[in-house]
């Protein structure tokens, strides 16, 4: 496995926290926890050419995995229901402010035959 | 040959993890096994090569049909899907 940079990291969750404050979502506020998944992401980038979900396993075929590919179609339901999506990259206000914690939350992945 | 890392620990029966190494409720779900000290397996299902993978989503699926991870099997018969601090606690009886 390449070894991702913590400066790639950093530019990356700058990036992607300022992309996701100007769209009214939120980065989850555990700075380790959030870098810890980017840094998944870019893993994933190297090793499938997308940024498939790090907490879900991809098959590495771009048309099977496109549904679970950052962020994921399931993100916005999920962020509706449980406050968080699947991996918790990205939460709730109440949970941006510490109001609430992220939880593991279910996956709504319909089951592949 | 699928090689199943082995830690180290007080023995409360055959616990084995099946996890993501890129997924952060795997590594949560790793890190509270080993502040258990209890002794465990545990496999990246996403290192494995594509013939591997394919046996071991078979393997877990007859444990949790969704083959989610983290996905804890203790003693071949009690599944924990997803972290679940509490619910490993109480299965490990700690």
């Amino acid at each position: 496995m390449n070894e991702i940079s913590e400066e790639k990291v950093n530019q990356t969750y700058k990036r992607l926290n300022k992309f996701a404050e100007s769209k009214a979502y939120h980065l989850n506020p555990d700075i380790d926890f959030t870098k810890d998944l980017i840094r998944s992401l870019l893993i994933n980038q190297e090793r499938y050419g997308y940024w498939a979900c790090p907490c879900r396993l991809a098959s590495g075929k771009r048309e099977e995995d496109k549904d679970i590919i950052c962020p994921c179609v399931y993100r916005d339901p999920d962020l509706d229901e449980y406050g968080s999506c699947y991996c918790a990259l990205y939460v709730s206000k109440d949970i941006k402010e510490g109001k609430k914690q992220a939880e593991p939350i279910p996956d709504r992945r319909p089951l592949k035959q | 040959m699928i090689k199943i890392e082995e830690i180290d620990g007080e023995d409360k029966g055959k616990i084995m993890l099946y996890a993501l190494s890129t997924c952060v409720w795997c590594k949560k779900t790793k890190k509270l096994l080993d502040k258990l000290s209890v002794k465990y397996s545990f496999l990246y299902v996403d290192l494995l090569k594509d013939d591997d993978k394919d046996k071991i989503i078979k393997e877990i699926r007859k444990f949790n049909p969704r083959c989610s991870f983290p996905t804890v099997v203790i003693n071949n018969e009690k599944v924990i899907a997803g972290f679940k601090e509490e619910e490993i606690k109480e299965a490990l009886e700690i």
